[in-house]
């Protein structure tokens, strides 16, 4: 009896017991489906952490001033000629203040993050003008009420019109629009879309803030970033005789102490997606075991007409195989799905892991194969009587 | 054909020893037409699982065709039930899942025999057994007396010289009954020697030896004129 025959003789099998086959099954696609999608959820949850940061620029050095009651107060035009005189290390500076306002165009309005700060801050952003110019330092200057806003902010104020020049309203302050950035985020809310950038003056006025408590400074290049944080430290402390009234960030460390976080955060995954597997090997026994007082019988008819022992093993491993098999390619597909969706709706980007695909399909289809043949094997050794009585 | 030798077969139950065969002699000349009768429990199955190597004995010699059967490895005996044996179990024994056609093909796949061969040696095996209108039928389909055609079909399919009958007709109402020894008849008269379990002395007397088995031995062995 040759392969083919076996193989023929396992098909058969599989399909005169559809129910058994399919539960089978279902174990198996449990098992990978699962897996490969808690992973997926997990690698992508991580990257869309990590692509967040590292889009802030890794050049990127960030001050905030945590103290209070301070009587001495650094001002931004300190801080500008502090730049001026490391400008071989310091690309870029900018202040930046911040509110949550609704800003109001005619009938129409929209909830909005309005950030005060001046112009550098295009370079520390990374967010060029689309249409109009950016705010300018003159505007600073001359307390001007100029704005420039996101693309949400356009679409939702402005729709398909051009608001260039037209004023838009907060707190009844009336901000005449300049400039309209680029879009980076598909114009989703909460991203650097959903935003109305003014100068710092006039932020002050509308925030009634005059203090400005955060910082960006741009590094001229990742090498410089160490120093640049060691001189603001030093010139910091200096200001305010101790260095727990400020903090100084870099987006890089921050990754760091993050990446142990995700870490953390796969291991819990790669936990639940072994408990998968567990609970699909789990089906796969039962099912198996079940199913072994009818197989014995079987086993004992084929092997009193004449099959042998490596006759019954090849039908039976070829039956485990199949089934397995099937139940696997259907969890990858089902699985690969549930990734694509969950990638797709935005929940997270979709991560395919090719790795963990050929370890979840490869566990259940050594589970398959193992509880497949375990009872197959007991049963081909008995002789054909003590099979046939089998209960 | 068949010579046996104070052939045992003891069953520990607990702690009391069945001797479920107790020490039985015998020889079956080739083309021989042997009926074997008892009460129930008097061990008549059991020589038939030895006889057509589906068991092994406790202790004793089984010469089939001058080979020692208890010499044998697993695959030789198995091979043996393939070629020589035909076996007509009490219950049937078809594997429910398939239908008439494919129960009647199994011996032939295991015997490595080509699909188109196969085909047409069941569909024959099934006509002459009276059921060449039932091949796709499942054994649930079928009645008592048509499985057991379907296995007969099934022992004879492989042409084997020797045919055991383990109650052919013990399920089955006596029109069927005698339809099912005229086949035996049949079998016989083409030169097949066939053994065959009952407990109907009428059954038994259409045979050409009547052996009579109580308590594991051999009482009566008797010819039929
Ligand atoms: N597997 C077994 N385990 C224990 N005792 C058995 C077993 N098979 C048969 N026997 C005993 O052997 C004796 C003969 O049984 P059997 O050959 O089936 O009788 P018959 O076919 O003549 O009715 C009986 O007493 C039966 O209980
Ligand atoms: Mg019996």
């Amino acid at each position: 009896m040759g392969v083919w025959q076996a193989f023929r003789m396992a098909v058969k099998s599989i399909r005169s017991n559809k129910v058994r086959s399919f539960l089978t099954m279902l174990g198996v696609i449990i098992g990978v489906g699962a897996v490969i999608t808690a992973v997926a959820f997990a690698q992508g949850s991580t990257k869309q952490i990590t692509d967040r940061i590292s889009a802030l620029g890794t050049e990127l050095v960030q001050v905030s001033i945590t103290g209070r009651n301070t009587n001495r107060d650094i001002t931004l035009k300190e801080l500008e000629e502090f730049t001026l005189e490391n400008e071989q290390k310091i690309a870029a500076m900018s202040p930046l203040i911040s509110s949550q306002y609704t800003v109001k165009a005619g009938r129409n309005s929209v909830d909005t993050s309005v950030k005060g700060t001046t112009y550098d801050y295009s370079k520390i952003s990374k967010q060029d003008i689309a249409a109009g110019r950016y705010i300018s330092d003159i505007d600073n200057e001359y307390r001007q009420k100029v704005a420039v806003i996101g693309s949400r902010v356009k679409d939702e104020l402005f729709g398909e019109e051009d608001p260039l020049g037209k004023t838009i309203k907060m707190e009844s302050q009336i901000f005449v629009v300049v400039g309209v950035l680029d879009e980076l985020n598909q114009g989703q809310q909460g991203t650097s879309d959903d935003q109305v950038i003014i100068p710092i003056t006039a932020a002050q006025r509308l925030m009634k803030n005059t203090s400005i408590r955060n910082y960006s400074f741009l590094a001229a290049s990742a090498e410089d970033v160490d120093s640049v944080m060691d001189v603001l430290t030093e010139y910091l402390t200096g200001v305010y005789g101790s260095s727990d009234m400020f903090r100084i960030n870099n987006a890089a460390q921050t990754l760091d102490t993050l990446s142990s976080v995700t870490d953390t955060m796969m291991t819990v995954l790669g936990g639940i997606a072994a408990i998968s597997l567990l609970v699909g090997g789990i089906g796969i026994m039962n099912i198996m075991l079940v199913s072994v007082t009818e197989r014995t019988r079987e086993i004992g008819i084929r092997k009193a007409i004449g099959a042998k022992r490596r006759n019954i093993l090849a039908q039976f491993l070829i039956e485990a195989l199949i089934v397995t098999g099937i139940g696997g390619m259907i969890g990858l597909l089902l699985g690969t799905s549930a990734i694509w969706l969950i990638g797709k709706i935005g929940i997270v980007p979709a991560v395919y892991s090719p790795l963990w695909m050929i370890l979840a399909f490869g566990i259940s289809l050594l589970v398959g194969v193992v509880f497949g043949m375990f009872p197959a094997n007991k049963a081909s050794r008995l002789n054909p009587i003590t099979a046939l009585r089998h209960e | 054909m068949i010579r046996i030798q104070e052939l045992k077969k003891h069953y520990l139950m607990g702690d009391s020893l069945v001797k479920a065969l107790d020490g039985v002699s015998l020889h079956i000349p080739p083309e021989s037409f042997v009926s074997i009768v008892g009460p129930s429990g008097s061990g008549k199955s059991t020589l038939m699982n030895l006889l057509g190597c589906l068991d092994t004995p406790s202790s004793g010699s089984y010469k089939l065709d001058g080979i020692e059967v208890s010499s044998l490895n697993d695959n030789q005996l198995a091979e043996i039930r393939n070629t020589k044996i035909g076996f007509i179990f009490q219950g049937f024994n078809l594997v429910s899942k398939l239908t008439a056609l494919e129960n009647v093909e199994l011996p032939l796949i295991y015997s490595g025999c080509s699909a188109k061969e196969r085909l047409s040696r069941a569909k024959e095996a099934l006509a002459k057994v009276g059921l060449g209108n039932r091949l796709n039928h499942l054994p649930t389909e079928l009645s008592g007396g048509q499985q057991q055609r379907v296995a007969i079909a099934r022992a004879l399919v492989s042409n084997p010289p020797l045919i055991l009958a383990d109650e052919p007709t013990g399920n089955l109402d006596s029109h069927s009954g005698q339809e099912i020894m005229q086949l035996f008849k049949d079998l016989h008269n083409l030169g097949n020697t066939i053994v065959l379990i009952t407990h109907d002395n009428s059954v038994a007397n259409q045979a050409q030896r009547v052996l009579r088995i109580l308590d594991g031995q051999i009482v009566e062995d008797k010819e039929v004129s």
